[in-house]
C-alpha cells in the first residue's frame, strides 16, 4: 500500500507538487488579504505573508515526505545524484564497473555451467526418480544384455528399467555414408523415459521380436534438422545403417539429447537390431558388458534402500546361476546423465572448485572496490561534512553512498551478464572434439540471471559498507576547520586489510592456474607407452562397408601391406582401440595356469586388452623391455600367445623377472603363452595409474575385431601423407568410411578435461592477475597523491630517490608481500583439490614457487610504476606554490 | 509575541484535530483557529503547519476538498474523519492524563512545604 503510494505519488509528482504549490500560494494569499484589511499596501502585505511563512523551499520537501511519496522518490532523486557524482569521475567508474563485470561475469558462466550440468539434469520427466543401476565394486555401468534382461523382468522396485548402448555407425541415405554416433535402446527406453516424439512414433517393447526384428531408426531432433532439412516427409525413408536396411519411423523432441549429458547421439535404433551394427552378436552374451547403461524410474514411495536390496537379491541369485561370470555381484543406484560417479566426481568436483575459485575473484573485486570506496570517501569527507552541517542525515548520506556502489555494481553485473551469456552460448555449440559427439550442454536460463542479479547486489552492499564507518564517525565541524583528516599515523586500516586479503585471493589464483597449467605440460610430455609424435592413426568400421567374418581380417591385412608400400611410411601396425583415443578400453579376465575352476571370483587380473598387429610395437612407439613381438607366424593355427606389460607381470606373478615363457588363462579356458613383455603406459586416461594390459594378435581373436585404427609411422609431412593414404584407400575399397588423423589430434579426447582445467584456470588466473594491479595501483596512486606535499617537502629537503619511494610506496610494497605470501601458502594447499582433474598437478614444485614469487614481484612493479615515476617527479616548487 | 510558548513536540497534530473538528477549515483558516482557541498563547510557524497536514490526511484522520474562501480566493478544506474524531477523543483523554499527572507532580508536596 505504502509502496502503491508512493509509486503513484513518484508518477504524478508534477501534479501533487503543482497541488501544494496551489495550497501554500493560497495560504499566503489568505494571510495577505488580512494583513491587507489591516492597512498595508497590497505590495507589503505580501511580502510580510511570505516572511511570516518561513522557509517555502524546506517545507515543501517536509510535505512531500508527510506525504509518504518519498521512497521512491529519494531512490531516483540518489540514484540521479549518484549517475551525475561517478559521471564527474569516468575514469573510477569505468575501473569500478569492469572490475564488478568480470567478477560477476566469471560467476556467471561458472555457475550457468554448474546449473546445467549438476543442477538441471536430462530433460526429461521426474529426473529425480531416474537412476541408473551401478556395480557395488567398481565405478562402472555396464551390464551384459543378459544380465539386463534378468534386472528388467526380476526387480520389484522399478517402474521398468531400460538399457542402452552407444556405437558409431555409417548412416548412408544414399548419398556418401557418414559416420554418425548412435544408441542402441532397449524397446522400452523411450516408453520408460516418458519422453513423447516430435514426429512419427518411437518404437516400443512390443516391437521387438528377437534378433534383427525391430530395424527402425528414430533420429535425433539436430540430426533431422541438419542432415533432413526438416523434412517432415522422412517418416516412412528407408535407410541403410551399416549397410543394413533401416526405416526411419520418428524425430526425437528438440530437447532430448538421449541420457548422457556429454555424448547426444544421432539417431536411436532398438537394442535387438545390435548384431547388424556392432558385427557381432552379444544379445546371448553373459560374460561381456556390451549394455553401456541400465536405468529406470524407481516405483512411486520406494526408497533408495530399498531399491538397491531388491537389486542385490537380483546380483545373489546371478551369482548362484551363473558362477562361471559372476563373482560377488552388488548394485547400486547412481545419477545417469554423467555416468554416476565415473564423470560426475571429477565434474562435480572441478566444478566446485571453479565456482570457489571464482567467488574468490568476486571477492577480491568487492575488496578492491571496497577500498577504492573507503578512499574515496576519504577524500570526500569535505563534501560529507558539508552536507551533514547544512542538516542533511547520516542516515540519507549512507542511503546516497549505498546508491552509488548498487549502482555500479548492478552496471557492472549487467554487462558481466552479457558477457557470460556470449560465453555460455559459445560453450553450448562448441563441439571440442570433432570426431565424437561431445558437447557442454550450458543452455542459460532464468536461475543464471537471478544468481548474476544476486551477487551484484551482495557485492554492492558489500563493498558499499566499507566506508560506513568513516561517514557515520565523521565529524563535520573539524573536517571543515582542519581539512579533510589528516595523516592517520601508522595505524593499520580497514584498507590495509582489504588490500592484503584481495592480494592473497589473486596469488591463490595466480598459483593454482601456475599449477594447472605445470600440469598439463607435464602431462603432454608424459610417457604415455607409446610415441604419438610422427604417428598418424587411420580409423575404420569394416562393417559398415558390409564386412563380414573372415573378410574382416583379409580386408586388415590387405590394409596393413598396402600401406606399407606408401613411401616414407617406416612401419605400420594395427590395434583395435587406439590406447587414449576414447574413454573406452576392453577388459578380458585372467586366471593363473594353475586355475581349473574359471568362475569370476577366481579371476586374478581384469587387464585391458589390445588385439595388434605384429608390427604395432613398432608403429608405436612401444618399447618391447623382453621376449619378442608378434609374427604372422602367430595365426589361429599355432597356440595361443601374449605381450603383456610389466604392470600385468607384477600382479600375476608378484614380479616382472621371468614372466616371459609362462602361460595364464582366459576365461573361455585359452592357455596363453607370454611371449614378450613391454613397458607400461596409459591406456584409459592420462591420470590413471599403472594399469595391466595384454596385446593379443588380432589374428587369434576368436571374432574378427570390425573397428580398428592403423598407426603409420612416418617422418613425411601429415598433409602428403593423408593424400597418400586417401589414394590407398580409395584404391582398396571406395565405399569404405574412414578417418585420417595424427595421434596428437588423436589424443584430443584424452586431453580435453586438463586442457579445460588448464584453461578455465588461466583465465581465473589472469583475472586474479588483473585485479590485484588495479588493487595495488591504486592503493600506490592513492597514497602518493595524498601524501604529495609531504614527499615534496623530503625532497625540497634534499631525500633520495630511495627515500622517496620508500616513504610514498613502503607501505603498499609490504602490504603487497604479506598478501602474497599468504596467499601463496593458501594456493599451495587449495592445488591438492586440483590433482584431481589436472594430471601431476604438484604444488610442491619449485617451478611453480618460483613462478608465483616472480608473478607478484613483476605485478608489483607494474602496477606500482605509475605511482613511483609520479613520486619522483614531484616538483616541490611548483606543489608549494599550488598550495 | 514574546509571550507566546513554543508548542511541545507532537501537540501541532492534536491542535489540528482539535481546531478541524469545529467544521471544516482551510489551512490559514486553521492557524486562526488555533491562536483563537488557545488565546494566542501559542506560536506555530506557519509552514511547519502543512507538513503535519498532510501526515494527517495520509493517516486517514483528516479528508479535504478544494473550496472557496469567504473572500472568494480557492483553498483546500480540511474536515475530521470519523478516525480522526476517534483518534481525537483518545488523544485529548490521553493528554489530560499527562497534564494531571505532571501538574501534580510538579505541585508542591506536603512534606516539601
Amino acid at each position: 500500500m505504502k509502496v502503491l503510494d508512493s509509486l503513484r505519488s513518484l508518477f504524478h509528482r508534477s501534479q501533487v507538487d503543482s497541488e501544494v504549490e496551489e495550497e501554500l500560494r493560497a495560504h499566503i494569499a489568505l494571510r495577505a488579504d488580512d494583513l491587507e484589511s489591516t492597512g498595508m499596501s497590497r505590495a507589503q502585505a505580501e511580502r510580510r505573508a511570505r516572511i511570516e511563512f518561513g522557509g517555502q523551499e524546506k517545507f515543501r520537501e517536509e510535505c512531500h515526505e508527510a506525504r509518504g511519496g518519498n521512497f521512491m522518490e529519494t531512490v531516483v532523486n540518489d540514484a540521479r545524484y549518484s549517475l551525475r557524482v561517478l559521471w564527474k569521475s569516468p575514469g573510477f567508474t569505468a575501473a569500478a564497473v569492469l572490475t564488478l563485470a568480470l567478477g560477476i561475469g566469471a560467476n556467471a558462466v561458472v555457475f550457468g555451467v554448474l546449473n546445467s550440468l549438476i543442477l538441471r539434469p536430462l530433460d526429461v520427466p521426474q529426473t529425480e526418480s531416474l537412476f541408473m543401476v551401478k556395480h557395488g565394486n567398481d565405478i562402472g555401468g555396464g551390464q551384459s544384455y543378459p544380465d539386463y534382461l534378468d534386472l528388467r523382468d526380476r526387480n520389484r522396485t522399478f517402474d521398468d528399467l531400460a538399457a542402452y548402448s552407444i556405437t558409431v555407425a555409417g548412416f548412408d541415405t544414399g548419398e556418401n555414408p557418414s559416420r554418425t554416433w548412435l544408441y542402441e535402446a532397449s524397446g522400452n527406453y523411450f516408453d520408460s523415459l516418458r519422453v513423447q516424439p516430435y514426429l512419427g512414433r518411437f518404437f516400443h517393447a512390443s516391437d521387438e521380436h528377437g534378433p534383427n526384428s525391430a530395424p527402425y531408426v528414430v533420429l535425433s531432433y539436430a540430426y533431422w534438422h541438419d542432415h533432413f532439412q526438416d523434412d517432415r516427409n522422412v517418416l516412412g525413408r528407408m535407410v541403410q545403417v551399416d549397410k543394413h536396411p533401416f526405416t526411419i519411423i520418428g524425430v526425437a523432441p528438440p530437447g532430448f539429447h538421449g541420457t548422457l549429458l556429454f555424448g547426444y547421439p544421432d539417431f536411436w535404433i532398438p537394442m535387438v537390431n545390435q548384431d547388424q551394427v556392432d558385427g557381432i552378436s552379444w544379445l546371448d552374451a553373459r560374460g561381456t558388458r556390451n549394455v553401456f547403461m541400465v536405468l529406470g524410474h524407481l516405483k512411486p514411495g520406494v526408497t533408495h534402500a530399498q531399491a538397491v536390496a531388491d537389486l542385490n537379491a537380483i546380483g545373489a541369485y546371478l551369482d548362484k546361476s551363473y558362477p562361471q561370470e559372476h563373482g560377488k555381484t552388488t548394485y547400486e543406484l547412481a545419477r545417469p546423465e554423467l555416468y554416476g560417479d565415473y564423470m560426475g566426481r571429477p565434474v562435480r568436483a572441478f566444478l566446485t572448485a571453479l565456482m570457489v575459485l571464482a567467488g574468490l575473484i568476486l571477492l577480491a573485486a568487492c575488496a578492491n572496490l571496497g577500498s577504492l570506496f573507503a578512499a574515496r570517501a576519504m577524500d570526500r569527507s569535505r563534501e560529507v561534512a558539508l552536507r551533514l552541517a547544512l542538516g542533511s542525515s547520516r542516515r540519507r548520506i549512507l542511503r546516497q553512498l549505498f546508491t552509488e556502489a548498487l549502482l555500479i555494481s548492478l552496471v557492472g553485473g549487467a554487462l558481466g551478464l552479457v558477457g557470460s551469456l556470449g560465453l555460455l552460448r559459445w560453450l553450448g555449440s562448441w563441439q571440442p572434439v570433432p570426431r565424437y559427439p561431445l558437447h557442454v550442454p550450458v543452455a542459460p536460463d532464468a536461475k543464471v540471471y537471478v544468481v548474476a542479479l544476486l551477487l551484484a547486489v551482495v557485492s554492492g552492499l558489500l563493498f558499499g559498507i566499507v566506508p560506513v564507518r568513516q561517514v557515520l564517525r565523521t565529524d563535520p565541524y573539524q573536517i571543515v576547520k582542519a581539512g579533510e583528516g589528516g595523516g592517520k599515523g601508522k595505524r593499520l586500516t580497514l584498507r590495509d586489510v582489504l588490500l592484503v586479503v584481495q592480494i592473497a585471493i589473486c596469488a591463490v589464483l595466480v598459483t593454482s592456474s601456475l599449477v594447472a597449467v605445470r600440469g598439463l605440460v607435464r602431462s603432454l610430455h608424459s610417457d604415455f607407452g607409446f610415441n604419438p609424435q610422427n604417428a598418424m592413426l587411420v580409423g575404420t568400421v569394416l562393417d559398415m562397408a558390409g564386412y563380414r567374418g573372415e573378410a574382416v581380417t583379409v580386408m586388415q591385412k590387405r590394409m596393413i601391406h598396402a600401406f606399407e608400400g606408401i613411401p616414407g611410411v617406416t612401419s605400420v601396425g594395427l590395434i583395435d582401440w587406439a590406447p587414449l583415443a576414447n574413454g573406452d578400453v576392453q577388459r578380458s579376465v585372467i586366471f593363473t595356469d594353475e586355475t581349473t575352476d574359471l568362475r569370476r571370483a577366481n579371476a586374478v587380473a581384469t587387464p585391458v586388452t589390445f588385439a595388434i598387429s605384429p608390427g604395432y610395437f613398432q608403429a608405436a612407439g612401444t618399447t618391447l623391455l623382453e621376449g619378442r613381438s608378434f609374427t604372422w607366424h602367430d595365426d589361429a593355427r599355432v597356440p595361443h600367445v601374449a605381450v603383456v606389460n610389466r604392470e600385468f607381470a607384477r600382479k600375476l606373478f608378484g614380479t616382472s623377472v621371468g614372466a616371459v615363457g609362462r602361460y595364464f588363462k582366459l576365461n573361455d579356458g585359452t592357455r596363453v603363452e607370454i611371449v614378450g613383455m613391454v613397458e607400461d603406459g596409459k591406456y584409459h586416461s592420462l591420470t590413471e595409474d599403472a594399469d595391466a594390459a595384454i596385446f593379443l594378435p588380432f589374428v587369434q581373436l576368436v571374432a574378427p575385431v570390425s573397428g580398428s585404427s592403423l598407426v603409420l609411422r612416418s617422418e613425411r609431412d601429415p598433409r602428403q601423407l593423408a593424400v597418400a593414404v586417401q589414394s590407398t584407400m580409395r584404391d582398396l575399397d571406395p565405399g569404405l568410411p574412414y578417418d585420417v588423423q595424427s595421434w596428437n589430434q588423436e589424443l584430443d579426447l584424452a586431453l580435453f578435461a586438463p586442457r579445460v582445467a588448464t584453461i578455465s584456470l588461466g583465465v581465473l588466473g589472469v583475472m586474479g592477475a588483473m585485479l590485484s594491479i588495479t588493487g595495488i595501483f591504486g592503493m600506490a596512486a592513492y597514497s602518493v597523491s595524498r601524501r604529495l606535499r609531504e614527499l615534496g617537502i623530503r625532497i625540497a629537503l634534499g631525500a633520495q630517490r630511495k627515500e622517496v619511494l620508500q616513504a610514498a610506496l613502503g607501505r603498499a610494497v609490504k602490504l603487497l608481500a604479506v598478501g602474497s605470501v599468504a596467499g601463496l601458502i593458501l594456493g599451495l594447499l587449495a592445488t591438492k583439490v586440483l590433482a584431481l582433474i589436472v594430471f601431476e598437478a604438484s604444488p610442491r614444485d619449485p617451478v611453480v614457487l618460483a613462478g608465483v614469487v616472480l608473478a607478484m614481484s613483476l605485478l608489483g612493479v607494474l602496477a606500482t610504476w605509475i605511482p613511483a615515476q609520479r613520486a619522483l617527479s614531484i616538483d616541490p616548487l611548483r606543489l608549494l606554490r599550488e598550495e | 509575541m514574546t509571550d507566546q510558548a513554543q508548542i511541545l513536540p507532537g501537540t501541532l497534530d492534536l491542535l489540528i484535530l482539535r481546531a478541524v473538528s469545529l467544521g471544516p477549515l482551510h489551512g490559514y483558516g486553521i492557524l486562526l483557529r488555533i491562536g483563537q482557541i488557545s488565546g494566542n498563547a501559542l506560536l506555530i510557524e506557519q509552514g511547519a503547519l502543512y507538513p503535519g497536514l498532510f501526515r494527517l490526511v495520509r493517516q486517514g484522520l483528516l479528508k479535504t476538498e478544494w473550496g472557496t474562501s469567504e473572500n472568494n480566493r480557492k483553498a483546500k478544506y480540511y474536515e475530521l474523519t470519523a478516525t480522526g474524531r476517534k483518534r481525537l477523543q483518545q488523544e485529548t483523554d490521553n493528554w489530560n492524563r499527562l497534564v494531571a499527572a505532571i501538574g501534580s507532580a510538579l505541585s508542591p508536596q506536603p512534606e516539601e512545604a
